[in-house]
């Protein structure tokens, strides 16, 4: 049974695509990480089953019976024990110096890159996309897009506890540190959407830190960026409008942005186009009018422990700024 | 000395060897009832109750594994909420960390070593009293926080700044670090006996090329416990004076590092493993040659790959920060020194296969034990050559792989060896033999529930399941899996159970064993089963590194020391020559009293630093009541 075990994983393995994975790579990285595993995960396996195999002969082997037979297994076992110990040194050296390379390729830099900044909060991601032009940066929350074949890298921070950023699909994860810079670079080379985690522990609600990376073709990505820098809609209805009323003058503006309007907190998530991501609270609800509402009736109940307080509001009010949450796409 | 120490100075030779027993059991008897209880310095009493509190720190640690597995078995359950699962995952690792594995592999050592090197006590037996109730006064404070629901609930790592006084309000951080001070005294405590006693107390004869490998191991970590717990006291002081007075060691907005902790915490956590893993492998070492009926296969080789793992142990700590965002050269130099440790580890994998496979298996169930060992421990070694590896950690780090990988590292590595010489040793410590049929139960159960939770494991990592979640989404992959494992864990929780059951039951009913039940080689079977209070009439004298094997018969003895006082005798620490006769601490109830002003001085100084001033007078006044020389024979040398 033991032997079907890797056949077993691979074909467990190979029934995950889509969500988070890594052993579904959408980029280069992913891609050179997945080959280094299997190296690794072959050369180990093989040495598991030897070592079993030896285990299981001794076992089931005739004890040696005359003192020149034990005197003879004695002799040939220190050679066979220090070949054994020869060939850990040689296995051990050769996944050092593969490690060593794989290391090296993961690092080469590119100019053409994209700079996106990213900052871990308990327990949501803000996304700032770098530009020279001021009026050209976008700030947005835990949905990053990216375009496809080109370099982005990474800029890491932290403003309370250490997170860490990992989108397995993409590479590996790269830790987020209060008064430290770390980066990483990472490419998409196919169009996708993956969800990514927080993977260092940073208290009640590390479960639910989820982010998506969309990594889109070129023009799509432009036409996302270009939006994106618009200001938010404008209510379309009576209902809508007195959603932003409520959103402007209840405790909504003291935390949150919406750009255009009078909200401009930044203790919070930027909900300038807050219905244009595919999820609420950071991966928890897929955005719509009803999650909304329910998000804000009551966020300690949907994710206990955040640092969203419930704020009371009478029906209508819920329903209203509901309506114009869901407007800003 | 003077006229008086003719009667003071009654030696072995001048008492019949009938009345000898009666004076030694006299000199070295523990009284009864409670003034015994909180008096006896004897070595085999404390290491006994060692080991018991440490076991039920481990029941207690299985039930919180349990409520895990029941918490993460669906997905958004809500058995337990975020605020008591990560309380119920910091106690786990912590009470399996520093009240369980550490502990009881001391323990036993402390235990085993003096009957293994031929002596009567630890050196420094009041200081092993005082370790024992310094233990159990960490342990009552962590589980009595978790009671009341102030556990700790950072991580048994308790990264700043999440355990810093801005994200961690109220004491919980402080109740963990300061268990840790707790359980850092204990561990340095016994450390210090058991080096004195490997160097000093050996049996003539017993030259450093015939110690045995158990004895070896401990020796190798009580160096260990030494040279890495400084680390984690400088840590986990840093944090209290952070919390409590506002000191900014690990804060970056006042010029700290929160990367800093890190070093530290690893600088000592690393060899933490090591410290749990060396007397493991030692265990397997010294039981093995019993159940394959010839000596171990190179000794030589077994003593330097323990030593070299304790080296190594010190160069391993970057491996858990692979992560962080340290310069590149520095981290290949780290995955080269992690994977190092594969080398003696394979030369002991070798060895121990080079030994059975010269000789006669006999299928008991410690040696089940260490077959179970070898094939758990070699998965779990191996998955530590991936973690080892830079890049290959970037993915795996902080997910259910690593997960998988230290628990087949600490379960298979290190518990199954440590069932092993429970079920081996359990003769010599309580006179009776457990259940063989009960045994193969337990072994079956426990490798088969041990891999069929934690297999799946690796696997959940790689599909992206990172660690320390308290619940996941139903749309995420993860479901089946997650429920598969909590149900497999029933088994390895059966397993458990019934290992308990089993040792309960046989220290009452068991057959009852004889001196050297399994035929073994070495000293602690020369002696009654369980062992009289001064372990051996006479200190036997040892010409090679089997002596039950190598001297069919009788064992030559030394005569000379003394019948009442409590006398050992010291040894060269190479050869082990006799040097002179050492007299050995009585009962006292002074090692007690400062483990109660010492529990006082910690827990007060976790609510104000004047807890320290004040509280430093009473240990004062214990610690002179302890050494206050009394006139006693003990006093003289």
């Amino acid at each position: 049974m033991r032997r079907a075990l890797p056949v077993l994983i691979a074909l467990l393995l190979a029934g995950c695509g889509g969500w988070q994975s890594a052993n579904d790579p959408g980029g280069p990285v992913a891609r050179d990480l997945q080959g280094l595993f299997w190296l690794f995960t072959i050369t180990c396996g093989l040495v598991w089953i030897a070592v079993m195999g030896v285990l299981a002969a001794a076992l089931l082997r005739r004890p040696p019976g005359t003192k020149e037979e034990r005197e003879r297994a004695d002799r040939r076992s220190v050679q066979v024990v220090g070949g054994a110990v020869a060939g850990t040194v040689l296995i051990v050296a050769g996944l050092t110096l593969a490690s060593y390379f794989a290391t090296r390729s993961i690092a080469s830099d590119n100019p053409h890159e994209l700079v996106i900044r990213l900052r871990g909060y308990q327990w949501w991601w803000e996304v700032t996309y770098a530009d020279e032009r001021p009026d050209r940066v976008i700030r947005t929350a835990n949905e990053i897009h990216i375009p496809v074949g080109r370099p982005v890298r990474f800029e890491l921070g932290s403003v309370d506890v250490i997170h860490s950023f990992w989108v397995p699909n993409l590479s590996g994860k790269q830790d987020m540190i209060p008064g430290r810079n770390n980066s990483i670079v990472l490419t998409a080379d196919r169009p996708g959407s993956w969800r990514g985690q927080c993977a260092e522990f940073c208290g009640l609600q590390h479960a639910h830190m989820a982010l998506h990376v969309v990594a889109e073709p070129e023009e799509d990505f432009e036409r996302w960026r270009s939006a994106q820098l618009a200001e938010a809609s404008a209510p379309a209805t009576e209902e809508e409008e007195a959603g932003k009323r409520v959103l402007e003058g209840k405790a909504c503006a003291a935390c949150h942005t919406v750009r255009g309007t009078e909200a401009a907190g930044t203790l919070g998530p930027d909900l300038t186009h807050v219905a244009g991501r595919r999820y609420l609270a950071a991966g928890m609800l897929p955005t719509t009018r009803g999650a909304f509402a329910a998000w804000i009736a009551d966020p300690q109940s949907v994710k206990p422990g955040n640092n969203m307080p419930m704020v009371p509001l009478s029906a209508d009010e819920l329903q209203s700024v509901s309506a114009y949450l869901a407007r800003l796409r | 000395m003077s006229a008086a120490s003719g009667d003071n100075d009654l030696r072995d030779i001048a008492v019949a060897p009938d009345a000898l027993e009666a004076r030694l059991a006299h000199t070295w008897r523990t009284p009864g009832g409670l003034r015994g209880f909180f008096t006896t310095v004897d070595h085999k009493l404390i290491a006994r109750r060692y080991i018991i509190t440490a076991f039920a720190f481990l029941l207690l640690g299985g039930v919180l594994a349990m409520l895990m597995r029941l918490q993460l078995a669906r997905p958004e359950a809500r058995v337990i909420g975020p605020d008591f699962y990560n309380q119920v995952f910091t106690t786990h690792g912590t009470t399996m960390m520093f009240l369980f594995a550490v502990p009881v592999m001391e323990a036993v050592g402390a235990y085993l070593v003096p009957l293994m090197v031929g002596t009567r006590n630890l050196a420094f037996p009041r200081l092993n009293a005082y370790s024992y109730w310094v233990y159990l006064a960490g342990g009552l404070l962590l589980w009595g926080a978790f009671v009341l629901d102030i556990g700790p609930d950072i991580g048994w790592f308790a990264y700043v700044p999440l355990s810093g006084p801005q994200y961690a309000p109220g004491k919980r951080a402080d109740i963990w670090a300061q268990m840790i001070t707790f359980t850092e005294i204990a561990a340095l405590a016994v450390a210090v006996e058991i080096v004195v006693t490997v160097f000093k107390q050996r049996a003539p004869g017993m030259s450093l090329d015939r110690v045995p490998l158990f004895v070896w191991s401990m020796l190798v970590t009580a160096f260990v416990v030494i040279l890495a717990m400084p680390a984690v006291v400088i840590a986990s002081s840093a944090l209290i004076l952070d919390r409590l007075v506002g000191t900014h060691f690990f804060n970056p907005a006042e010029g700290g590092d929160a990367l800093l902790w890190q070093h530290l915490f690893w600088f000592f956590g690393h060899p933490e493993v090591y410290i749990i893993f060396i007397p493991a492998v030692g265990m397997v070492s010294s039981i093995l040659p019993t159940f394959v009926r010839r000596p171990i296969f190179g000794y030589l080789a077994l003593v330097l790959a323990l030593v070299g793992t304790g080296l190594l142990a010190f160069g391993l700590w970057v491996h858990h920060m692979f992560t962080t965002g340290l310069p590149r050269v520095g981290e290949s130099f780290f995955t080269a020194s992690s994977m190092a440790i594969a080398v003696p580890s394979g030369i002991q994998i070798f060895c121990w296969l080079a030994t059975i496979w010269m000789g006669r298996p006999v299928y008991r169930t410690p040696f089940l034990f260490i077959l179970a060992f070898i094939a758990t421990f070699v998965l779990g070694g191996l998955t530590g050559v991936m973690v080892a590896s830079v890049p290959l950690d970037s993915q795996v780090h902080d997910t259910y792989f690593v997960v998988a990988h230290f628990h087949y590292v600490l379960v298979g590595g290190a518990v199954f060896p440590l069932l092993a010489a429970i079920t081996y040793w359990f003769p010599k410590m309580t006179g009776r033999m457990m259940s063989e049929r009960a045994g193969r139960w337990t072994v079956g159960l426990l490798f088969a529930g041990f891999n069929l939770t934690f297999f799946p494991m690796h696997i959940l990592g790689l599909q992206g399941m990172p660690r320390r979640i308290y619940t996941y989404q139903a749309d995420l992959p993860w479901g089946g899996m997650n429920l598969f494992v909590s149900l497999c864990s029933l088994m390895l929780a059966a397993g458990f159970l019934l290992f308990f059951v089993d040792a309960f039951r046989s220290a009452r009913g068991g057959k009852p064993a004889g001196d050297n039940p399994w035929g073994a080689a070495t000293l602690e079977w020369a002696t009654s089963s369980p062992p009289p209070a001064y372990n051996f009439a006479h200190i036997p004298v040892v010409s090679s590194a089997n002596p039950l094997w190598d001297n069919q018969g009788a064992l030559p003895v030394a005569s000379g020391l003394s019948v009442n006082r409590r006398e050992l005798l010291i040894t060269s620490m190479a050869e082990a020559r006799p040097e002179v006769r050492e007299t050995s601490s009585q009962n006292s109830i002074w090692p007690f009293l400062a483990a109660v002003t010492t529990t006082i001085l910690l827990i007060w100084s976790i609510f104000s630093p004047w807890g320290v001033v004040w509280g430093s007078i009473p240990v004062a006044v214990t610690l002179i009541g302890w050494f206050w020389p009394r006139g006693m024979p003990e006093d003289d040398a």
